[in-house]
């Protein structure tokens, strides 16, 4: 009975020496820190070489890391880190690996009215058709950019993911390829 | 005031924790890949291990002690140190974010040293006074922070040197530690504690 008293009274008084401290030597944080932390995605899944989403945010902050280093993010984090931090957007650095899976435009053939306006607006000429008449991607040509999505009147078009298949799969663009991951 | 003298080179040199009693092994062959890193944990150590050497023969002599409760010292005495720990992490994160980034992980990373639990039990069994454990405790943490930036600097350089291929790695590393064990026992006949 004693030993747990003294155990408890021991623990107790521990634990308000270390609530107190908590309070007392409470450290204010980085505003800005916070505010990167709150745009990343908190995946912690480490590709941007720093051990979680909070440390990399210190790093952007402290200028130490860019801001296209967050491969789960992709392009809508760099752009949202570009506006708070008034950088320039740039693409993500292939080193920490590709933002997501491939994918592809679907044009949804009982919808599209032929309106030809996503032809205009394809840069790969990935799309086919004629005025009135029904449009479709060439699969081996579209890049998923979408591009084609926003001028759509009747939204037809949809973003598939390109599962990777035998008959998919290509050989990564060399300049892709760093010495590292060899 | 030689008695004082004589515990510090007798723990620093004579019974390294490291190389002689073979405690505290995990951070010495874990952090020891870079200077940098040794010498903030070697920093870090010293500071918790007098501290807690200190917070336990406190919690011993004026808790257990007087209720006859010696028998609950392992459990108390990790209670204390991991308390200990927290709290200087917490007066250093605010009184010198400096320090806090040269320690960084380390400073949590004590808790589990098992050197820090082993000199607050060391203490007790030679029945050692107040000021004695404080001798004993930054004693045996001077010797692990030399031990271990000695070791982390020789490590150093063994990576730029032309080591045969089956002992690169982890085994030259244990090897150095073991020639280093035995050149420590060239110390033993020093003192006579």
């Amino acid at each position: 009975m004693v030993a747990v008293l003294a155990l408890v009274g021991l623990a107790l008084v521990f634990g308000l020496l270390l609530g107190f401290a908590a309070v007392r030597f409470k450290v204010e944080g980085d505003p800005l820190v916070d505010q990167i932390d709150s745009i990343l995605p908190q995946t912690q899944c480490g590709q941007c070489t720093y051990p979680g989403c909070r440390p990399y945010a210190e790093a952007i902050a402290n200028g130490e890391a860019d801001i296209n280093q967050c491969p789960p993010g992709g392009e809508t984090t760099i752009i949202a880190l570009a506006d708070l931090l008034d950088r320039d957007p740039k693409p993500l650095n292939p080193e920490n690996g590709a933002a997501k899976e491939k994918m592809l435009a679907v044009i949804d053939e009982q919808t599209c009215i032929g309106c030809t306006l996503c032809i205009q607006a394809c840069p790969v000429d990935a799309i086919l058709g004629a005025a009135k008449h029904m449009h479709t991607v060439i699969e081996e040509e579209c890049t998923g950019c979408e591009l084609c999505l926003a001028p759509c009147p009747v939204d037809c078009i949809t973003m598939e993911p390109v599962s990777q298949e035998v008959g998919t799969w290509k050989w990564p663009h060399p300049e892709l390829v760093t010495e590292g991951g060899r | 005031m030689k008695e004082y003298a004589l515990i510090l080179v007798s723990t620093v040199l004579v019974n390294n924790f490291v190389l002689t009693k073979f405690l505290g092994l995990c951070p010495f062959l874990g952090v020891s890949r870079k200077l940098e890193t040794a010498t903030g944990m070697a920093l870090a150590t010293t500071f918790v291990l007098t501290l807690s050497s200190v917070c336990s023969y406190l919690a011993n002599a004026y808790l257990l002690a007087p209720l006859g409760l010696e028998y609950l010292r392992t459990i108390t005495f990790i209670l204390v140190i991991a308390a200990v720990v927290q709290f200087t992490e917490m007066v250093i994160h605010k009184s010198s974010p400096l320090l806090y980034k040269v320690l960084g992980i380390f400073l949590p990373l004590i808790t589990t040293n098992c050197a820090v639990l082993g000199v607050a039990l060391l203490n007790v069994q030679q029945e050692a006074g107040f000021v004695r454990s404080a001798l004993y405790g930054f004693g045996a943490s001077i010797g692990f922070s030399m031990v271990l930036i000695l070791f982390a600097a020789m490590r150093e350089r063994i990576t730029v040197a032309d080591v045969p291929v089956p002992f690169r790695g982890s085994s030259i590393a244990l090897i150095t530690a073991g020639l280093m064990a035995m050149a420590f026992m060239g110390f033993s006949g020093l003192v006579r504690v």
